[in-house]
């Protein structure tokens, strides 16, 4: 294991390669002289939601490809369902799917005819996939769509039916990469109901996400991986203990933030301040926040604020306390590149 | 027979969406027919030229019948992704590039016959040797696309693999000796001539077709196997080696 008691899971739980879905030893990956992947560490037990957070860059396609066998470890082992496929990429995957971060479905075939094919592709029957492929259409929304070809679907309707091809086959394993990533709000809120659902049906989920506050509602565990290495385990319950006693209220205003933070650090000696934006700023204290007061003093500073909101202390600022990456720079980034690392 | 359920499923999906579409059809039909037309109007010598002619026109329908497809079944699947969905079904490799390129190898018989079936109305191919003249269509087929796939896999862009087969593909047409014999090449030639594919190809065609050959045919058709093999094991290791890397 990569530091003892890292992850806490592990110790409450135990550790079986056999009987956990995915167990994973100092996995390592580099390509040319870049570390991608440095030595990681963990398990999935078997009907887990398991998240993967980090920002782009991290490591997190890089492991799942190495995980689903599309790319070669270069140190490390790797068991599915408790087979071994370090060496042999191929031996576990009739029990994993894939939902990649982009959708590669084939653009000139229907949606139906793309899960008609990508069932045959675990070798299912012509009855059964057709039987198969128009359940998921009704269950994903596509049915008026079944017939429309894969090109002409919305983003949301793309990701849909990538992910209804991802379980066509029922796999016991789903790997889901970035599944929100770039689709409108309604299309995420059905796609985390139906991950929930998946997971309330005991397939066991790896979901890598930049979204904190998805993996925060959606994951029973997560990991934090920075720069190829993993830097906290733990249950959602346990890493945002720690916070949860803290009181954190959000201002924004209009006021030059690096400026004002001193004085009011120094106004507010039991509080603390920090920046969240260009144009907000965080407090945080052990004691109930008077914001009346706060507001106050921003106005006699000449700022004019436009709101004051009252923060529950979450899975996010438990991310920034440990790797030190603003979340909104991680969105911003990912909006950007799209990384795929 | 899962495994059959997902070969026969790849190739059916490549069949429909690349193969039977109207510019390759029409490829397939038009190419062949020009390439005849051509030598027939240059040789000059009447009908009974064809015989000759056949076999050189035989082997570039199906050269270039097939390396084409490929450079759109592997390059441009591997570039937009859908083929890691191919990677992640639990099928081996050696199958899965088997179905892969199934296709285009049905696809280059196919193509062999349109010249065959036009000079079935213009001259007489009673003495066709047919039983050395199918493996000869079959193993030229599996070589080329084979050929087209080695090339696939070498590139990362569609255009690349274009380029990258006329590379191969247009020295072919003089150097494995369709129109031209290999006795009549400059002795620098000859060694290049003969380290291609299709130089053992094209020998069998003209021995089945006119009895003219250089090897004894169950050599040619032996040392065509072994490119096929050959070109198939260096495909797979590439794929290994650069996208599974």
């Amino acid at each position: 294991m990569a530091a003892p008691g890292l992850d806490r899971g592990y110790e409450r739980h135990g550790v079986n390669k056999m009987s956990d879905s995915i167990y994973v030893e100092n996995l390592a990956k580099s390509f040319e002289k870049i570390e991608a992947v440095a030595g990681i560490s963990f398990t999935v037990r078997q009907g887990e939601l398991f998240g993967f957070l980090g920002p782009n860059g991290a490591g997190k396609t890089t492991t799942i490809n190495m995980l689903t066998g599309l790319a070669r470890p270069d140190t490390g082992s790797i068991h599915i369902g408790g087979i071994d496929c370090t060496n042999r990429a191929k031996a576990a995957q009739h029990l994993i799917g894939v939902v990649p971060d982009e959708s590669n479905l084939y653009p000139e075939l229907t949606g139906f005819e793309n899960l008609c094919f990508c069932a045959a592709l675990y070798g299912m029957r012509k009855p059964e996939r057709q039987t198969r492929a128009r359940e998921l259409m009704d269950v994903f929304d596509l049915t008026p769509a079944a017939d429309r070809k894969f090109a002409g679907y919305s983003k949301g309707m793309k990701r849909k039916l990538t992910i209804a091809a991802g379980i066509i086959h029922r796999p016991s394993i789903l790997f889901l990469d970035e599944p929100t990533t770039g689709i409108d709000v309604a299309s995420a809120r059905q796609l985390r109901q139906l991950i929930a659902d998946l997971h309330r049906e005991g397939t066991t989920l790896f979901l890598t996400t930049h979204y904190i506050e998805e993996a925060e509602r959606l994951c029973g565990r997560v990991a934090f991986i920075v720069a190829g290495r993993i830097v906290r385990i733990d249950t959602v319950e346990h890493l945002v203990q720690p916070v949860q006693a803290k009181h954190v209220v959000q201002i924004a205003c209009n006021v030059p933030i690096n400026g004002i933070l001193k004085k009011l650090s120094a106004a507010f000696p039991d509080s603390m301040f920090s920046a969240a934006g260009k144009d907000r700023i965080r407090v945080e204290a052990d004691q109930p926040i008077r914001v009346g007061e706060l507001v106050r003093f921003l106005e006699d500073q000449g700022a004019e604020v436009f709101e004051a909101r009252r923060m529950r202390p979450s899975l996010e600022d438990v991310f920034v306390q440990i790797t030190g990456i603003e979340a909104d720079d991680m969105r911003r980034e990912k909006g950007k590149r799209g990384g795929t690392t | 027979m899962k495994r059959w359920i997902a070969f026969w499923n790849i190739l059916l999906k490549d069949m429909r969406t690349y193969y039977l579409k109207p510019p390759n059809i029409s490829w397939g039909l038009i190419f062949p027919l020009a390439w005849t037309a051509m030598f027939f109007i240059k040789s000059g010598s009447g009908l009974e030229s064809i015989s000759s002619i056949l076999p050189g026109v035989i082997a570039l329908s199906i050269l270039f019948g097939t390396t084409s497809l490929l450079a759109v079944t592997v390059t441009f699947e591997k570039k937009n992704r859908s083929f890691e969905r191919l990677m992640l079904a639990p099928i081996p490799l050696e199958l899965l590039m088997l179905a892969k390129t199934s296709g285009a190898i049905l696809f280059g018989v196919v193509n062999a016959f349109v010249p065959v079936i036009m000079a079935l109305f213009l001259a007489d191919l009673s003495r066709v040797a047919w039983g050395a003249f199918a493996p000869a269509v079959f193993l030229i087929a599996v070589a080329s696309t084979f050929l087209g796939l080695f090339i696939a896999v070498a590139v990362s862009e569609v255009f690349e693999a274009q380029t990258f087969s006329n590379f191969f593909r247009f020295p072919m047409i003089f150097l494995c000796g369709l129109f031209f014999p290999i006795n009549n090449l400059p002795a620098f030639l000859k060694p290049i001539a003969y380290a291609l594919p299709l130089t053992y190809g094209a020998d069998v065609l003209h021995g089945a077709v006119h009895g003219e050959h250089t090897l004894p045919i169950a050599v040619d058709l032996s040392i065509l196997g072994i490119f096929c093999i050959g070109l198939f094991a260096a495909s797979l290791r590439n794929i290994k080696r650069k996208w599974i890397s």
